[in-house]
């Protein structure tokens, strides 16, 4: 405060603000002294909380015995694909019953990886092919293949399933503004920030326990930005084309789906590509409802403390993220490349000799598994595992360095992280509703204020105050380290390309091995509570800000930075004084989206014994109380809305003010 | 793509004629009563995904088609069982599901098939290693001496003992109990189970102290050589009259109730399949059978389907038996 007090100069506003906060930050300071004669101010009285959990449940129950027809007849009808994708992928066709039954083989493992390698031939070349043929053998060298496959049958029936439902929301929304700002854009921000855990037993009890129900759950999840590159990519084409399409005297629909949405195709597959990441971000979830699959063996191994195998598992995860990421990515750069109309050809081998050559390949090995079974499963003589390595190697650490961690995690847990607990539960939530709202006031308007207070309000009158800032406390040191962490090695990526190529891949798996597989063995290092959940919140949070300001400032025109060298700039002040405030909006948004990403490992983070609002989360779900689960789910959501559009109002000024 | 599944769907039908008309009266007769698959749920631990594949191989045998869907332990019992996505679920233990069964109970949609056979046990643990230090341990009152309970502290605990309880929603009343026992210690509780496993795991390889609370039937107890700590035994008035016991103002100054293991099913199962309910209903297991097996898979790496194999092969006049 006083930093940014000398640094101004004489700015009457500025000033003003200055002095309003000053009284405000007294005024809760009071507040907080005078708590034994006004205890309600700083906690909530248990008395006046409003049974918002009770109300929800109550709904559930309605929709439950009144609408279970709809839902019900909804997972029969999503169920027929989708069993129809499990089968032949993963688990054989079976017809007839008991001691009659015909079984109908899945497709081949050899067949599988050769249309994996021809695809990726058919997209990108040798080097693509063989990224993406090398991921489907390493998953079934390691003995993933059963597991690995039924994650692909879900993920290649969900994955249509939201681009398709996306696209027709983005469509509205784009189309209508009111329903836009009034339907579409709450609901997404509450999509993306609501747990997922949260929704579990609403979706257990309306959908069943079945693959459909997490395929509806990685659904909710991964479809907003879909629906989100929709309407960028429909705002974004250039009104020469639309005025185009108009005068060619095309009708309202030719023009949005023979002009428009091809136009926008390069900002849509980037949706899709993002549909697909989020999609395998839920296999450990969605297993718990059902799925199974490589999340389950996650899961399964970590209950039996099989640390490698648990690893193994989440790699496979990853192998397949990047099959697919690398596929879809290509996908999007050919067509943005836009291809040339070839003459069509009678026959099909002619037109899609990929395509062609993999239904073969594929029909032939399936047929071949029958005779011969080395072609129907992965035969065990050619799997082999690194488990034991793994394991090994954390016991090491373990023995080794244990009692170094150990002074270390004291340290941290009784300087740092006790005292910043014991002041964010403290805090009178009165005077955080107050502080937040005038925050919001300053950086954007009486609009913004009134919905950042309403929202904590929110977190205080159901009762959750106290966790609620727990939440708060967690998140807030887990970010901050992350971005201390991140943004250096962001600059650092974004001076060298070569360290840049080291930290690619690293953070592309920090992103997608699921946070349970590195949990567990950081447990054994630094115990069951808030230290634990830090680092693994960490590990995962870091990944954007590195990201962000990687790109920020690497997108800095060069015309720039070379009119800072004639200039006579040193590298020194290109970097401080032209690129760094230039990058700084896109490195805010990479600490907005940390600060959202440490939110969402609030669930994960329970499982290792944090009291906040993912163990709130956790109870619900195993009370089956689905109306606690929504609550708490509602107030994590809240968390991350309020900061992130106090965030962003900060952002828009400071950007308003670079010019 | 089109065209491939065009072709398949033919084949199935196809298929599914041929096989319709090789059924012989013979075989209808031996055929199940419904011809929907049983469902039978599988949890996140080993010994009830042991005793699902064992139950699921047995109807098969009969007949039956068998699905496993992977199910959430507490919660299925007033979701999947009420309404049928689940038929059955076999281990719900009094020791953690006591209050989600009551729930399940209440519903009136489920059905409680019995006892599964092995007791569930529950209390306080310590690895053998920590007798050094406390010499009269396993005895309770051996924790109330501050140097015994001061070598279970870590910095934060300290003086005070550490105890490492289960999950919150799994609570055996862990607080209360030391406050009625005024036992010098601090409760941590772990997220999940196998956070606190891994956390034995490694104080054990380093022999360093550890207190936590462990359950049995587990492959923890086989793995890890310790004992249980003995708390004045359970009884029902411990945990509702205060009068009794040590303490004669508080509730719960005892150890924590053993129970049974039951077996649920959806109480639509009985109409629907009649012999496989017959047969869920009586299935049992010895305790002893079932940690051995659960060690097989766990610690020696043997896949559940074979063990389970192995067990239907051994016990075929049993399960002959349960199907009359």
């Amino acid at each position: 405060m006083t930093v940014t007090a000398s640094a101004s100069e004489p700015r009457p506003p500025l000033q003003r603000w200055l002095l309003v906060w000053a009284v405000a930050l007294a005024a809760v300071l009071v507040l907080f002294l005078l708590q034994s004669s006004l205890p309600w101010a700083v906690n909530y009285p248990a008395e006046a909380v409003v049974p918002v959990a009770d109300w929800v449940s109550a709904l559930m129950g309605w929709i439950k015995s009144n609408l279970s027809w709809l839902t019900r007849s909804i997972t029969a009808v999503l169920g027929v694909p989708l069993d129809f994708a499990l089968n032949l992928l993963a688990k054989n066709f079976k017809i007839g019953h008991g001691a009659d039954t015909v079984v109908l083989p899945r497709l081949s493992w050899v067949g599988v990886c050769a249309a994996a390698f021809l695809a990726g031939h058919a997209v990108g070349g040798r080097k693509l092919s063989l990224l993406v043929g090398g991921c489907f053998l390493y998953i079934a060298l390691f003995g993933q293949w059963t597991s690995a496959m039924l994650t692909l049958a879900l993920i290649s029936i969900a994955v249509p399933f939201c681009i398709v439902t996306g696209l027709f929301a983005g469509i509205w929304a784009w189309r209508k503004p009111w329903a836009e700002r009034l339907v579409v854009s709450p609901a997404l921000d509450l999509m993306q920030t609501i747990p997922t855990f949260a929704y579990l037993i609403p979706m257990l009890l309306l959908f069943g326990n079945s693959p459909v129900s997490a395929m509806i759950a990685t659904a909710i999840f991964a479809t907003p930005p879909m629906v989100r590159a929709t309407m960028l990519g429909l705002s974004r084409v250039p009104s020469e084309v639309d005025d185009f399409s108009e005068m060619a005297g095309c009708t309202a629909r030719q023009k949005l789906w023979r002009v428009l949405l091809p136009s926008a195709r390069p900002t849509l597959m980037v949706g899709v590509n993002q549909v697909i990441m989020l999609a395998l971000n839920m296999v450990i979830i969605a297993s718990m409802i059902g799925a199974g699959g490589l999340g389950y063996d996650v899961l399964l191994a970590l209950r039996a403390l099989k640390v490698g195998e648990a690893m193994e598992a989440g790699l496979a995860i990853v192998a397949l993220a990047i099959a697919l990421d690398r596929l879809s990515q290509a996908i999007a750069h050919k067509q943005a490349k836009g291809h040339i109309h070839q003459a069509a050809s009678r026959s099909l081998w002619r037109r899609y000799p990929n395509l062609t050559l993999a239904i073969a390949i594929l029909a032939v090995t399936t047929l071949l598994g029958l005779f011969l079974p080395a072609f129907a499963a992965v035969p065990k003589a050619i799997t082999f595992t690194t488990a034991p390595l793994w394991k090994a190697a954390v016991n090491w650490v373990t023995i080794n360095f244990f009692d170094i961690i150990e002074a270390f995690r004291v340290a941290l847990i009784l300087n740092v992280l006790n005292p910043v607990r014991a002041f964010c539960e403290g805090f009178p939530w009165l005077g955080a509703v107050f502080l937040l709202g005038l925050a919001g006031y300053q950086l954007s308007g009486l609009r913004l204020a009134a919905l950042v207070a309403a929202l904590t309000a929110f977190c205080a009158i159901t009762g959750l105050w106290e966790k609620t800032m727990a939440t708060v406390y967690l998140c807030g040191i887990s970010a901050f380290i992350a971005c201390l962490i991140g943004i250096p090695i962001g600059l650092m990526a974004a001076r060298s390309d070569r360290f840049e190529k080291i930290v690619t891949p690293i953070i592309d798996t920090l992103q997608v091995l699921p946070s349970f597989c590195f949990i567990i063995p950081v447990v054994m290092l630094f115990r069951v509570g808030d230290v634990t959940a830090m680092i693994a919140t960490v590990a995962f949070a870091v990944v954007p800000a590195i990201r962000y300001t990687n790109h920020g400032i690497r997108q800095v025109p060069p015309a720039l930075i070379e009119a800072a060298k004639v200039s006579g700039c040193t590298p020194r002040q290109t970097f401080f004084r032209v690129q760094l405030p230039l990058a700084l909006p896109e490195i805010m948004l990479g600490v907005n989206q940390t600060i959202l990403m440490a939110l969402a490992m609030i669930i994960i983070c329970a499982m290792v014994g944090t009291r906040d609002l993912g163990q709130e989360v956790f109870i619900a779900l195993s009370k089956a109380d689905s109306g606690r689960g929504i609550v708490a789910g509602l107030a994590i959501a809240f968390i991350g809305i309020v900061a992130d559009r106090l965030f962003n109002a900060w952002t828009a000024k400071a950007r308003a003010r670079l010019g | 793509m089109l065209f491939r599944s065009y072709i398949s769907k033919l084949l199935m039908s196809a298929v599914a004629l041929a096989t319709l008309s090789l059924l012989t009266p013979s075989a209808r007769a031996a055929a199940p009563e419904s011809n929907d698959p049983i469902k039978i749920a599988l949890f996140d631990w080993t010994s009830v995904n042991l005793n699902a594949k064992i139950l699921g191989g047995i109807l098969e045998k009969l007949g039956y088609t068998v699905e496993y869907p992977t199910a959430d332990y507490l919660s299925s019992l007033t979701t999947g069982l009420t309404n049928g996505d689940l038929d059955v679920g076999l281990e719900f233990w009094d020791t953690t599901a006591g209050e989600a069964m009551k729930a399940s109970d209440a519903t009136g949609q489920t059905e409680r098939l019995g006892k599964l056979g092995p007791k569930a046990k529950e209390e306080w643990w310590f690895p053998e290693y920590m007798k050094a230090k406390c010499p009269t341990l396993p005895d309770w009152h051996a924790l109330l001496d501050p140097t015994c309970a001061a070598s279970f502290s870590t910095a934060e605990t300290a003086p005070k003992g550490r105890y490492l309880g289960g999950p919150v929603t799994w609570e055996g009343f862990d607080d209360e109990r030391i406050a009625a026992l005024k036992l010098p210690f601090t409760v941590i509780h772990a997220g999940t189970d196998a956070a606190m496993f891994a956390e034995l795991d490694s104080a054990y390889q380093r022999k360093a102290p550890i207190m936590l609370w462990i359950y049995s039937p587990h492959w923890a107890p086989a793995k890890y050589k310790g004992e249980w700590v003995q708390f004045p035994e359970y009884t029902p008035e411990c945990y509702n009259d205060p009068k009794w016991g040590v303490n004669p103002d508080a509730k719960y100054d005892c150890g924590k109730p053993h129970g049974e293991i039951w077996k649920y099913s959806w109480n639509g199962m009985k109409d629907k399949w009649p012999i496989a309910y017959k047969v869920a209903k009586a299935y049992t297991i010895d305790t002893d059978e079932l940690n051995k097996m659960s060690g097989e898979i766990d610690l020696d790496g043997k896949k559940p389907e074979d063990v389970a194999a192995a067990w239907i092969a051994a016990h075929e006049a049993d399960w002959k038996a349960w199907a009359q």
